[in-house]
């Protein structure tokens, strides 16, 4: 069963009462909630996830809820809390709905040390994942959220997740978050597209998110082949310039894209040493959105030729 | 104990029952075993039983996560003892790794799967001062920049304010006792000095001799007032027993050893709780002579009924509704019994009033600045 064929009402009572089953790649997320634009953008931006409501094992138990106390009657604030706990101090409430989005990246980046986990969008189309990890300003998400758009298949727009016996990333598809003048660009750039509320003056800026297609959420459980690391960097004024980088370069880059790299000891080392080999490499500078799309849409084909060639 | 044991326990008195679990069961397993700082420990049991094949994957997975981060935690203590050797070289005097790190430099069971945040050292109080100086100069700060904060530690604590590396974030507390100065019936630190082994591996830096060592992961469960990590406190003591009890003549050493160090009320609280809650093997003559090391009735009852409801996971599915008054009382025990309360009633206001307010102050500031704030 699939949340969009509960009504926003029937959601919005689930969520107040026992909580649904939400299921997001590889992770089964219990989540309450009784706060109304939690539901609200649940209802956009998950409408084609399973529910996982007959799961009997969940890996998070999440609920976004207002603080108790007399506080709220001041300004109201939502507290996000795993299996009771809060990890972190409450926000305003009307960010209740970002706070799980970066309580749950939190979530994985804290406690799902089975994978080696990069700081990177993910995005494949026929059997090429491309890696695009991304410090903020990167650009990872926008090109991300446009390559989405194109039809590339969304593996995950925060994190590359990386198992311990294939090198085949695990897709961990979500809301596409953009931030400040991206979320007019994207919907300018794919209006068909659909996006959920602006959240203003959080501590990104503003923060809309880009509901993830259908397809990429069905294909959620198909993990892809990574053939392309590609770390990008927004320039306005510069030549579009996609350079070709060596293994070892690659490699300490990419470590310090990792969230846990350290703590996988040689095992982290091993797998890294995988990723980088399956990849080519590149540091892409790229001038506009247009020109970032167009690059990297060449090189993909160029990849595409070099794999089915004899 | 007759009331119902929480999962947890169960599985980590009997750790084939992992084997049987429904999925249920494994989601409030996991949830338990979080709250209490256990998974990593789970995992390493399972895995010397032979087990891990035999497991559901996805609770698995969360098993497997929490060793990983405990591996890691282990192997950076050993390199960060290391450092901590090098920057004191020069001073000739034993530094002893005390907790977590000891286990971890001793290869001792209670190590594997064992997640800490801190580095706890022993050094001889007359080279405090030396100590702090090279320490400093190698890069560790105070982080405890309050004026009261300070002078509570270095006039009635066993230990100076915590440090933290500049760089590398890693927390240091450094002692020069096992007890607060308060406390009228304290080991004589330079007892322990004495009996400190070397590691081979890493030449000045010691760990406690065996007994040294449970007496002191006892008398640290028991006299503080944090339970958050009592469980898996308990756990160390009873996987330290397991570990020597085999060694002949542990038992009669354990007992002479607690009448000199001045800690039989601690030898007798680990034995009965480990005893009671993980079923523990301490031999009936042992549990009987140790008896008299009990506090008096009414005392007696009272502590049996404040422990076994502070040291379960605080996990909402397993703390009893008198959970949170336990603690509480024995966090006022905890002062108590570490300092007179001329001394005490003063540092209590001063934490309940002053304390507070600055905290609430700066939370104000970094509110200002916006983004998700950790709770502390």
């Amino acid at each position: 069963m699939k949340l969009s064929e509960l009504t926003r009402q029937a959601l919005a009572q689930a969520l107040r009462r026992e909580g649904i089953g939400l299921s997001i790649g590889p992770f089964s997320v219990r989540l309450r909630s009784r706060i109304g634009y939690v539901a609200d953008s649940l209802h956009r931006l998950y409408a084609d996830y399973p529910l996982a409501d007959d799961h009997q094992f969940h890996d998070f138990h999440i609920a976004v809820e207002r603080p108790r106390g007399i506080r709220h009657v001041i300004s109201p604030q939502a507290l996000f809390l795993v299996d009771g706990e809060p990890p972190f101090k409450p926000l305003p409430l009307n960010q209740a709905y970002p706070f799980f989005e970066w309580g749950l990246n939190w979530c994985v980046a804290q406690y799902a040390h089975q994978f080696l986990i990069l700081h990177a969008a993910v995005v494949e189309r026929d059997g090429i994942a491309a890696i695009l990890p991304g410090s903020p300003g990167a650009g990872k998400s926008t090109l991300c959220a446009s390559l989405v758009a194109r039809g590339w298949r969304l593996l995950s727009d925060e994190m590359a997740l990386i198992p311990r016996v294939t090198e085949r990333l695990v897709p961990i598809p979500r809301p596409v978050a953009l931030k400040n003048d991206s979320i007019d660009i994207l919907k300018h750039f794919a209006p068909e597209q659909v996006f959920g509320d602006s959240f203003h003056d959080t501590a990104k800026g503003t923060v809309a998110h880009m509901k993830p297609p259908a397809e990429s959420i069905r294909r959620a459980g198909e993990p892809a082949p990574p053939r392309l690391l590609i770390f990008p960097r927004f320039a306005k004024d510069t030549e579009m310039k996609l350079e070709p980088l060596s293994r070892g370069r690659s490699f300490l880059k990419a470590v310090e894209y990792s969230f846990n790299y350290d703590f996988l000891g040689a095992d982290g080392f091993r797998r890294m040493d995988r990723l980088i080999s399956a990849c080519d490499c590149y540091d892409f500078n790229y001038p506009s959105l247009e020109a970032g799309l167009d690059g990297l849409t060449r090189l993909w084909e160029r990849t595409l030729a070099a794999e089915t060639a004899p | 104990m007759n009331r119902d044991l929480p999962l947890v326990i169960h599985c980590y008195r009997d750790i084939r029952r992992l084997t049987g679990l429904t999925l249920p069961e494994w989601d409030l397993l996991i949830r338990q075993g979080r709250r209490a700082g256990l998974l990593g420990r789970l995992h390493a049991m399972a895995e010397r039983a032979e087990l891990l094949d035999a497991l559901p994957e996805k609770p698995a997975c969360h098993l497997t996560a929490s060793r990983v981060e405990a591996d890691r935690v282990a192997g950076a203590a050993r390199w960060e003892m290391g450092q901590i050797a090098f920057a004191l070289q020069r001073l000739w005097v034993p530094v002893i790794a005390l907790k977590g790190a000891a286990y971890a430099l001793s290869g001792r069971f209670a190590a594997e799967g064992r997640a800490f945040s801190d580095l706890d050292i022993l050094v001889p109080r007359p080279a405090l001062e030396d100590v702090e100086q090279q320490l400093i100069a190698h890069g560790w700060l105070s982080t405890h920049l309050d004026e009261y904060d300070q002078r509570y530690y270095r006039r009635w604590m066993h230990e100076i304010p915590p440090m933290r590396h500049i760089r590398r974030k890693t927390n240091l507390d450094i002692h020069h006792g096992i007890l607060p100065e308060t406390v009228s019936r304290r080991p004589d630190p330079r007892l322990l000095l004495d009996e400190a082994i070397e590691l081979e591996a890493l030449p000045g830096v010691y760990t406690l001799s065996p007994v040294d060592t449970w007496l002191h992961s006892a008398t640290h469960l028991f006299q503080e007032g944090e339970f958050h990590n009592g469980l898996r406190d308990l756990t160390d003591l009873d996987l330290l027993t397991r570990e020597m009890a085999g060694k002949d003549g542990f038992w009669d050493q354990l007992v002479a050893r607690s009448q000199v160090l001045n800690l039989t009320r601690q030898l007798y609280y680990g034995l009965r709780y480990t005893h009671r809650l993980l079923a523990t093997p301490v031999p009936e003559e042992v549990l009987e002579s140790t008896a008299a090391f009990a506090p008096p009735q009414p005392l007696k009852g009272l502590m049996d009924g404040l422990f076994q409801r502070a040291l379960l996971p605080l996990h909402s599915s397993c703390d009893p509704a008198t959970g949170p008054a336990a603690r509480w009382a024995l966090y006022i025990r905890s002062h108590a019994i570490r300092m007179p309360p001329h001394l005490l009633l003063p540092h209590l206001a001063h934490k309940a009033f002053v304390t507070p307010y600055r905290q609430w102050r700066e939370e104000r500031e970094r509110a200002r600045q916006g983004g998700m704030v950790p709770r502390r």
